[in-house]
């Protein structure tokens, strides 16, 4: 793991949706050593802790890196104050990403909700070899679809109240590919019931399923045991940290 | 360039900054960002006899000024760290004060024990980390549960000890005074200090342990007042920490007299806060004419 912190320029903001931003940062070393499933951590002027943010895009011949977020609180909210021009101090790039392996012919990405930013940079890492299933709450809250048909991903859209796309759960679509079977991996990031729901038919199927999940976290790289999460590996238990272990982990090893 | 060497307990500092137990773990992931011998010390992980899991998330919340936090005193025990850790930490020129805590004074003892004939510079018994539910607290909040503690662990070891004090008391400096007489070395303080915060939405607290020990900016101005009042009341070194954050908050533990400094939250905010500190210290010892930094200790001026 290779990280750097610094003050970086914010080249491009917009708004992308309901209190949700897009930066793209250049950060040139970030984003040499960045890999998708990575996030960076944004130190905000008036408090102590950082905000981990997950990384949308990686472009390594610009130097830049895409963040995409929701403001959630006052943290986020003072995030969403930065404007193109201004620059925001970085930890980056931070944790354990997601499995890019080149001789997977088929697999499924899954966000849901702000859990799809992180999915993009694997959508662009396998192109075409990739379904991008995404879930929201409804047709105003849906985000980055053109974005994921750009990376050569097949999209499949879902809403909770059918405004747009299929109506129900991303498990729904995830769970007939899988009954069609050649999937060979299934990568996913979103609120804990929906990475349960995945976790367990992929189980069921016997494909491998990778998921990133959130804590609250302070230094952001595995020195003060903050963010701690429930996994288990040969059949022993333990704390892994979800900034240096994860975000991204084997559903396997995670107890859900 | 001023002196910024200290000495405490006849161990020499090149400067007197040192990245609290529990925020750098063992100096690992921080060395990824600067050299770990541009520190004074390293106040390692608080480590315990055996292994330790800590406590189910969230174990962070965020506070004004500050954070609390319940991590539980996870770590992989002493003799992983006897092992792995300090062999590595011992390679990069810097004062390991070895950080240890237990249940009971007989596993602190024997926590101290596994130390002998290792090349830890120093031990650091927490007797006031308030995460664990047996022993921590108890031992630090009372004059003869710290001076037993204090006394079994002297006992076992030859190494200078720093007692590491609770402020979750009505009298710190009594705490300081009974660990003092039952054979401390030194004194640091203070550790954190025992908070909660509540989920308004959800009526739960933010801590899955309920309460937690509170630290950051918000906590500096009790630092000061508790490093003082201890100062004056014993005669070994104090080793000032809780929420410094500049050279300026260490300028002003140290005036208030403490003999070297410990950063902690602030590393989280700024992860070369240690390193930044040090630098300014010096800026100010050099714009005021100081040529050492021991020149400052315990010099406030009550009015």
């Amino acid at each position: 793991m290779k990280y750097t912190q610094g003050k970086y320029l914010i080249i491009d903001k917009k708004a992308i949706g309901c209190e949700i931003y897009s930066f793209e940062i250049s950060c040139p070393e970030v984003a040499a050593a960045a890999v998708p499933g990575q996030f960076v951590h944004i130190r905000i002027g008036s408090f102590v802790l950082r905000r981990p943010i997950s990384i949308c895009g990686i472009d390594k011949e610009k130097g830049t890196l895409r963040i995409v977020f929701e403001i959630r609180g006052e943290g986020t909210a003072e995030i969403a104050q930065l404007n193109k021009g201004d620059v925001v101090d970085m930890l980056a790039p931070l944790g354990h990403g997601f499995t890019v392996d080149e001789s997977f012919k088929k697999v499924v990405l899954i966000g849901g909700g702000i859990g799809t930013p992180p999915m993009l940079p694997l959508a662009k890492a396998y192109g075409n070899k990739a379904v991008a299933i995404s879930g929201f709450r409804n047709s105003s809250a849906v985000i980055l679809q053109e974005d994921f048909k750009s990376a050569g991903a097949e999209t499949i859209l879902c809403t909770d109240d059918g405004s747009a796309g299929i109506h129900g759960f991303v498990t729904q679509p995830l769970a007939e590919l899988a009954e069609k079977g050649g999937i060979d991996a299934v990568f996913a990031c979103g609120p804990m019931g929906m990475l349960k729901g995945i976790a367990s038919i992929c189980k069921e199927k016997g494909i491998y399923c990778e998921i990133s999940l959130e804590e609250r976290m302070a230094c952001g790289i595995g020195a003060c045991l903050g963010c701690a999460c429930r996994t288990k590996r040969n059949d022993e238990e333990y704390f892994a940290h979800v900034c240096k272990d994860g975000p991204v982990f084997n559903a396997e090893e995670v107890i859900l | 360039m001023a002196d910024l060497s200290v000495n405490i307990c006849g161990v020499d500092f090149k400067n007197p900054i040192i990245p609290a137990s529990g925020v750098f773990g063992y100096g690992r992931e921080y060395e990824e960002l600067f050299p770990l011998n541009k520190l004074g010390g390293i106040a390692t992980k608080g480590t315990t006899r055996h292994q330790r899991t800590g406590n189910i998330a969230p174990r962070i919340a965020e506070t004004p000024a500050g954070m609390l936090n319940s991590v539980g005193l996870q770590n992989p025990g002493i003799d992983h760290f006897v092992e792995v850790d300090l062999p590595y930490l011992m390679t990069k020129d810097v004062v390991v004060l070895a950080n240890i805590a237990g249940s009971t004074p007989e596993e602190c003892a024997e926590t101290a024990a596994k130390l002998e004939g290792t090349d830890a510079h120093m031990i650091e018994l927490n007797i006031s980390c308030p995460n664990v539910k047996q022993g921590g607290a108890a031992f630090g909040t009372s004059c003869e549960m710290a001076a037993e503690v204090t006394k079994i662990v002297r006992a076992a070891t030859t190494k200078p000890l720093v007692v590491k004090l609770s402020p979750n008391v009505t009298n710190i400096a009594e705490i300081a005074k009974a660990v003092e007489s039952a054979g401390a070395d030194a004194v640091s303080l203070i550790n954190t200090l025992l908070g909660m915060r509540i989920d308004i939405n959800t009526g739960r607290p933010i801590l899955h342990n309920n309460m937690g020990g509170l630290s950051g900016p918000a906590i500096f101005p009790v630092a000061v007042r508790m490093v003082y009042q201890v100062a004056n009341a014993v005669k070994i070194p104090v080793i000032g920490m809780g929420g410094v954050s500049s050279g300026k908050d260490a300028i002003e533990l140290m005036m208030a007299g403490a003999s070297a400094v410990q950063v902690g939250a602030a590393i989280f905010t700024d992860p070369y806060a240690p390193v930044r500190i040090v630098e300014e210290m010096n800026d100010f010892l050099d714009k005021k004419g100081i040529s050492s930094v021991r020149d400052i200790i315990g010099t406030v001026q009550l009015w």
